[in-house]
Formats: structure tokens, sequence, C-alpha cells
């Protein structure tokens, strides 16, 4: 080992050494192998866990028989129908407010004592309103989406540098040419953040949202596994919510390295 | 690079309006009075400096002249078309360099015009680059086609030099002087380096207290070496901003910071 540790010059191509001390991956694969051997010697009874094996299985099942596809469809269309009127709202109070002082006066005071109530100590209030079909399931989505958009681009439209929009006005742009050309593009990056949490709160909401009685979507899926205890079902669904919540963070990653490839650290990648 | 001598526009002696007329100008911010009872002229084609100590209303009048402060209904006659070159480039770090250039221009041929800026800054080869990837002196370069591509009859200069390094900062000097030439507008620097000021302008007005406390002419032939005449004038300019000079002491380079024995320092 010393003799390693001294010698130092690189003889030929080295095949990378497997680091065990570095290797993230190993604890999960463990704990899924732990579980898998749980599974197999009925430590782990399926109807408390199913075995990875089994879950895997399932996920393909529910696949070709078009029944995981056709919720997640489902599922998608709520989060998207929420998170795009939450946008609009978000956005449009944003704007109003970030871009006039009246408007401020008029609009912060009320979103900030909204902030106080967790967007899904609405739910009962919202079903005694729009009772228990899409309806609330949308409106909570599109209420809670709506705050991280609103106080993200509200900071970010309020955060521009007034260096630069000094200079830009004393070069002869106002009004629509100055909030087009310097304050948006400005406020752009805290927009993107906004964005990111909005997604993340609209799958968050999704899944509080599906267990008002619904008779498709994801939450359809587990409500009824939870009736049969299939926990591989209900396992499969997890897996699907994680990877739209990483496929949201995607999404918003390529936009960003899109919009804001004058940023220097996209300009050096 | 020695250029034939440069005849400097006298002041408003006869014909032509002057390019700038400020009369009985006074400016408070609350219980402070910044700028009192200021007369200035500045001819056409005039290139002045405007030397003072910070907090001596400088960048005050500049903003009054550029339109950024309101002038309150006080006699403040400017050209119609100024620019301005600030302390910090301030390009917006979103639009490629010949898109900051043409920011609030309108017409056909916005891009043709943007480029032909940037080529008498020497920039022809960064017009499609981001602002975060250009040096310190680039972006003041791009600055100056920005505020040069309007045509201005004023140009406004706000210390655009200070921020860059001593051997940049000369070629800087050089190529405001020759862009001054071409285009003729009428130049206040705002500055506190009295070297500087003597370097370039035709004229030196020294602010103090919110008052025009001295006036210098520059007659010295361009390029200007730090002769004894210079010295001179330095030395009464010095004189005005309240700081003695020391008996004999090297001559500094172009541009320089000079640094007093005290440890105070005139830039």
């Amino acid at each position: 080992m010393s003799l390693l540790t001294i010698d130092r010059k690189p003889i030929g191509p080295r095949l990378p050494r497997l680091q065990l001390s570095r290797a993230r991956w190993l604890s999960p694969v463990l704990l899924l192998l732990l579980w898998e051997l749980g599974s197999r010697t009925v430590a782990i009874p399926p109807r408390i866990l199913a075995a990875p094996s089994t879950v895997l299985a399932t996920l393909w099942e529910m696949t070709i028989s078009g029944e995981l596809p056709r919720n997640l469809v489902v599922s998608l269309a709520r989060a998207s129908a929420g998170l795009a009127i939450g946008l609009i709202v978000g956005v449009t109070l944003a704007l109003a407010a970030g871009l006039s002082r009246q408007g401020e006066t008029a609009i912060d005071p009320l979103m900030q004592i909204k902030r106080t109530i967790p967007s899904l100590a609405l739910t009962p209030l919202f079903i005694v309103w729009f009772g228990i079909g899409e309806a609330p399931k949308i409106t909570l989505i599109a209420v809670g989406t709506t705050f991280p958009i609103y106080l993200n681009l509200f900071a970010g439209v309020r955060g521009v540098d007034a260096r630069l929009i000094e200079a830009a006005r004393s070069f002869g742009l106002k009004g629509l040419d100055l909030i087009l050309h310097v304050i948006l593009p400005g406020a752009l990056p805290s927009f993107l953040v906004g964005l990111r949490y909005a997604m993340g709160v609209a799958l968050l909401v999704l899944v509080v949202a599906e267990q008002i009685n619904a008779q498709a979507g994801l939450g359809y899926l587990i409500n009824n596994a939870r009736d049969f205890m299939r926990t591989d079902i209900i396992v499969v669904c997890l897996i699907v919510y994680a990877a739209l919540g990483l496929a949201a963070d995607q999404i918003v990653r390529s936009l960003e390295t899109r919009a804001l490839a004058w940023r220097p650290s996209f300009i050096t990648s | 690079m020695s250029q034939p001598l440069h005849v400097t526009p006298h002041p408003p002696a006869a014909s032509p309006p002057p390019a700038v007329r400020i009369r009985d100008f006074t400016r408070r911010f609350g219980q402070t009075t910044v700028l009192r009872d200021l007369d200035i002229d500045i001819g056409q084609g005039e290139f002045v400096a405007l030397l003072g100590r910070s907090g001596s209303g400088k960048t005050t009048l500049l903003r009054t002249l550029a339109g950024l402060d309101p002038a309150d209904g006080q006699t403040v006659v400017t050209p119609a078309a100024k620019a301005i070159v600030f302390q910090d480039p301030r390009l917006l770090p979103w639009k490629t360099v010949w898109r900051n250039v043409a920011l609030g221009l309108s017409g056909a041929n916005v891009r043709d015009r943007a480029e032909a800026a940037l080529a008498e800054v020497q920039l022809s080869h960064r017009l499609d680059a981001w602002p975060a990837t250009l040096s310190g002196g680039e972006a003041q370069r791009v600055a100056l086609a920005r505020a040069l591509v309007r045509e201005p009859g004023l140009l406004l200069l706000d210390e655009p030099f200070a921020a860059l390094d001593a051997l940049t900062r000369i070629r800087m000097h050089g190529l405001v002087l020759a862009l001054w030439r071409k285009h003729t507008p009428a130049v206040l620097l705002v500055t506190h380096d009295v070297d500087e000021a003597i370097t370039l302008a035709d004229r030196v007005l020294v602010l103090n207290e919110g008052r025009i406390a001295a006036e210098e002419r520059i007659d010295l032939p361009r390029p200007r070496d730090p002769d004894a005449a210079f010295h001179a004038i330095r030395t009464r300019l010095l004189g005005h901003l309240g700081v003695e000079v020391p008996v004999r002491r090297p001559a500094p380079t172009e541009g320089a910071l000079v640094a007093f024995p005290s440890g105070e320092m005139v830039a």
C-alpha cells in the first residue's frame, strides 16, 4: 500500500478503480438487496411491502395493460391545468404588484395574508364549494402554485439592477420597451426559481388532491390498491411520483440553459 | 500616433449657441444644497472636464444634464441627443454586444449602425459575444459605442475610466479623443483625476461645494505630455481642490493616481 502511494507515475492507461469509500450508489443498492432478501424469506410479508422484483413486474404489467399510462395522463392533465392557472394568476399578480406602487399596495398585503394559510388547509372549503369532482383538485393545485410564482417573480421584478434601468432610461427606453428589454429579462432567473418550486408544489398538492374521491389518476390507483392491500401497486405509484418530480426538475433545468444562456455559469459550461 | 494640432473650439464668443447652457441652477436634497447658483456653458464640440472631490455635486450635475434628474423648471438647455457612459459599463447581460449597442434605436439598419459603432471602438470581432465574457476595457468600449451610435450632441462621461487599469485607461483616453475629433460632440467628462482632466479637456471646471470654484483653459497641443506647462496647470487645479502640492516630485505617469505623503489620494 505504501509503495502504491509513493509511486505516483501513471503506468499506461489504468482501469478506473472501484473506490468503495466514494460509491454513493452502494447503500441504496444494499437496501434494495436487503428488501428483496427480506421479502423472499418472508421477514417482510407482501401486505406490508411487496418485493422489489414484484414491484418491477407489476410496473411492467400495468404499463402493458395501459392502466398506468391511462391514469398517469389523467393526473398529468390535472397537474398541468392547475399549474397553468397558477402560472397565469401568479404572473399577472406579480407583474401588477411589481411594476406599479398602486398594484403593490393593492395586491401584496392580500398575497402575504394568504401565504400564511397552507394551501392544503383549504381542501375542506374547496370540497364544500366545488364538490368532489375535478374542480376542487385543479383549484387546489392552482392556488398552491400561484404563490411560489408570485413571490419569486415579484421579488425578481423589484430586484432588477436599478443602474441598468437607469442606463436604459438614459438611452430613451420607457414603458413597454423598458419592461420587455430590461425588467422581464432581469426578473427571469427569479421567475424560473419560482417555476421550479411551483412544479414541486403542483406534484405535492396533486398527491393530496387525488385522495378526494378520484375516479381516475395515480391517486385513484393508490386508493384502490390500499383497499386491496396491493403494496406493489402503491410502490409503483410512488416510483411514478418520483419520476414526475425528476422530470419537472429536468424541464426547468433545460429551460434555464436556454433562457439564461447569457449567465457566466452557462457560458463557461 | 501623433495627430495634427487640434484647435480647441473656444466658448460661445459670437455666433454658434452653446450646446449646453445652465443658468442659476440650484439643486437641493432635503436640507442639503448640492448645487447652488450654477452658470455653465459648454460650446458646440467643446471638451469640458468637471473636477471635484467626492460629494462636490459632480454626478448630480451630470445626471441633471442627462435628464435623469428633473431640472424643476430651471434653465438647463441641452441638445436633444445625449448619451452617457457610466463608470460601470451597465450593459444588459442578457443581450449580446451588438444588441446592447442597438438598445433603444429604431429604424431600418439598426444592426449596421451598431456594427459601425463597434468597429469604431475596435470590437467588430465581439458583435455576438455576451457581456459577461468581455474584459473591463472591452465592456467600457461597448458602452462608448452604445453612446456614440446615437450621434449625441452632448456626450456625458461619468468617470468612465476610473475602474480600468492604468494601461487600459491610457488607451481609452486616446480612443475617446479620436472619437471626439471625428464626431465632434460637446463632451462633459466628470472625473476626480486631475491628470486625466488636463490630458483630455479643452477646459477644466473645478466644482466645490456646489459652485464652480475655478476654471482653467488648457491650450496645450494634444497629445499632451506632462511637461512644465502641464505641471503648472496641475498645481493650480490641485490648489483649487485644496491640495498642497509638495515641492519637487517625479513626474507621474499619465492618468495615474496622484499620491501624497500624507497618504491622501487625489485620483
